[in-house]
């Protein structure tokens, strides 16, 4: 079969101690190490792939879409931002981080848009 | 022949020269700035002469008719635009016979040869149809991996036939909308026109030509690109 994504696992929300937010989560995404690797992933679908019990368009399996916003400490974990927040069912889950657009194009983009 | 900009913003709204010192910069003293050519000239009001006795005699009709319909409340009209996005400038890893990975549509993961870049910027690509099952088929560059593979093929033996006039959609008939096609449901996808099943094994036999020549290119191409494990997106090469 053809994996064209990145594995990801969900590690919780967005929080400080005592609070949490979320609306922002936290993902791993397997092979980054550092802050740096995560550049390629910015901007990046995710997908939550889950299953359910009820048939909802012909498919149990369903789907929560997202990006990657930004880089989150300095070891390469990194958050996203997804449609509707994600379940806290889904700590330690798999994500998806979709490869879709080309990094090479998508950097000379961002160059000529820095501004 | 376009100058750099002769004038600039100091600030919004406040230019560093002004009217009568661009006029002196663009010297347009010595020169006559071409005018704006004048269209056809207006159609004039028709005479028309009309029977009757009391109908008096002769109508003026206007060349342009009134509307016949105003809106209720002034409607706001959109400025019209003057720029024109350009046609998107081809990375320089991509050259005709570049082997390209597809990351998105149907055929994701698909190793491609790249033809040629068509006027609207799309990349014409091409399986070879008999290698992998990728069409003759325009794609857009942001979507694509452009690996070092190079299939060695003469730019311009691509049929000149080939550009986005070939690929557009033919226009659905009216005749759709009947009933009786309603309740037949969806037509059924009409075979690909002769001369198009002619053009992709013609442009084909081409590449295939070139491919057979590398070792293992063929199956290298019929291969579907996939991750695998410990390999990370970010730190793989093409």
């Amino acid at each position: 079969m053809s994996r064209l994504y990145a594995k990801g696992r969900v590690l919780g929300f967005k929080r400080a101690k005592r609070n949490q937010r979320p609306d922002i989560s936290l993902i791993q995404i397997e092979g980054v190490k550092t802050a740096a690797d995560t550049d390629f992933y910015l901007g990046k679908r995710v997908a939550f792939v889950y299953r359910a019990k009820r048939e909802v368009n012909g498919s149990k399996i369903r789907c929560i879409w997202g990006r990657i916003t930004r880089a989150h400490g300095g070891s390469g974990a990194v958050k996203a931002r997804f449609r509707n927040n994600l379940p806290a069912k889904s700590f330690g889950a798999s994500v998806r981080v979709v490869w879709e657009i080309d990094f090479v194009y998508l950097q000379a983009w961002r160059y000529v848009h820095k501004g | 022949m376009v100058h750099k900009p002769r004038n600039s913003l100091l600030t919004a709204g406040v230019a560093k020269y002004s009217r009568s010192q661009v006029y002196a910069k663009r010297a347009l003293y010595k020169r006559k700035p071409a005018g704006i050519v004048n269209a056809a000239p207006a159609a004039a009001n028709k005479t028309v002469e009309v029977k009757g006795a009391k109908n008096g005699g002769s109508r003026v009709i206007a060349a342009s008719k009134a509307p016949r319909f105003y809106a209720a409340e002034d409607v706001a009209v959109p400025k019209k635009h003057r720029k024109h996005a350009g046609t998107a400038k081809l990375r320089s890893t991509i050259v005709p016979g570049t082997v390209l990975i597809l990351l998105a549509g149907r055929y994701r993961g698909k190793r491609v040869v790249f033809l040629k870049q068509l006027e609207s910027g799309l990349l014409l690509v091409s399986g070879p149809f008999k290698v992998n099952g990728v069409p003759l088929k325009r794609v857009n560059q942001a979507y694509v991996i452009a690996t070092s593979t190079k299939v060695d093929i003469d730019a311009s033996k691509i049929d000149a036939q080939l550009n986005d006039a070939y690929f557009a959609r033919p226009k659905a008939t009216k005749k759709a909308a009947t009933e009786e096609a309603f309740f037949e449901g969806e037509k059924k996808k009409e075979p690909l026109a002769e001369n198009k099943v002619a053009l992709q094994k013609s442009t084909d036999k081409v590449i295939l030509e070139a491919i057979n020549k590398v070792e293992h290119l063929r199956q290298y191409l019929s291969a579907k690109f996939s991750l695998s494990k410990g390999q990370a997106p970010h730190a793989l090469k093409f």
